[in-house]
């Protein structure tokens, strides 16, 4: 139990579909922003995970961690569109499957 | 009440985070993904963490989905364009997702959580709280995040100005 009575279980559980609705989202879209937006979407996952557990033990850390991950993801967003923008300057797409350059 | 609150906002936080996968248009997609990040920050506010649920939104709703909007309408893909993968991959996708909620339901079902109830420290998500753990035992990451946020403002700016050079 959480401190306001909302079993734990239930958070692994709701964090659990989320990021397995994340990593769904990655491998059904073949838009490149989608996928970002799903990355984002697995993240919030885990960020909710963590202040659940936080609540349970009592221990602020939990959030501390997912303030970081805030920041991180937001550096990562800008990185990743900026990028984004470049590739779409250069090949007029942002379909995953003709930036394939680098496959093997 | 808490848990029917609970049960409220993660069905509405499934859902609209399935319709984010699934809606055609991208832009819809983005807007429903703001919905989700709503709901948990609603979760926030449940779990007493207001100081991060208010950050949430500013930080995701506020800058990271206008960011997403903006790219979309820059680069103009508002509507249907999108080519959409065979079936075949559709279907291996759906499969793979669900095998991994399979093994992630299983794997933490008979998981034994050390019950820990400590009764003190009421409110750790207050902004007094969590402000004086940031600064005294987190201040080396916090202050290495704004070399991050730094970087990462010089390279994106790197990344998508034009080249001008490349003609010669």
């Amino acid at each position: 139990m959480t401190k306001q009575g909302v079993p734990i279980d239930f958070y692994i559980w709701l964090s659990a579909a989320l990021f397995t609705i994340g990593v769904l989202g990655v491998l059904f879209r073949k838009n490149a922003i989608i996928v970002f937006m799903c990355i984002e979407l697995m993240l919030n996952a885990v960020n909710l995970l963590m202040v659940a557990f936080s609540n349970y033990y009592s221990d602020g850390s939990g959030q501390v961690f997912v303030f970081f991950i805030m920041a991180v993801a937001a550096a990562e967003v800008a990185v990743g569109l900026a990028i984004l923008t470049m590739t779409y300057r250069n090949t007029k797409t942002t379909d995953i499957n003709v930036l394939n350059k680098l496959k093997w | 009440m808490t848990l029917n609150l609970f049960y409220f906002l993660s069905f509405l936080g499934v859902i609209f985070a399935l319709l984010v996968v699934f809606s055609k248009n991208p832009v819809h997609s983005v807007l429903y993904l703001i919905l989700t990040f709503f709901t948990i920050a609603g979760h926030y506010v449940l779990l007493k963490a207001e100081f991060l649920a208010v950050v949430h939104i500013i930080v995701y709703a506020g800058a990271i989905m206008v960011l997403f909007l903006y790219v979309l309408m820059m680069l103009n893909l508002n509507h249907e364009s999108e080519p959409h993968k065979r079936n075949l991959v559709k279907i291996a996708a759906c499969i793979c997702s669900g095998l991994l909620l399979v093994v992630l339901v299983g794997s933490l079902k008979g998981t034994e959580l050390m019950v820990n109830q400590s009764p003190e420290l009421a409110d750790i998500g207050a902004v007094k709280n969590l402000g004086r753990m940031l600064f005294n035992e987190f201040l080396l990451p916090f202050e290495i995040t704004s070399i991050l946020l730094l970087s990462a403002m010089v390279g994106s700016i790197m990344l998508a100005s034009p080249k001008k050079t490349t003609q010669e």
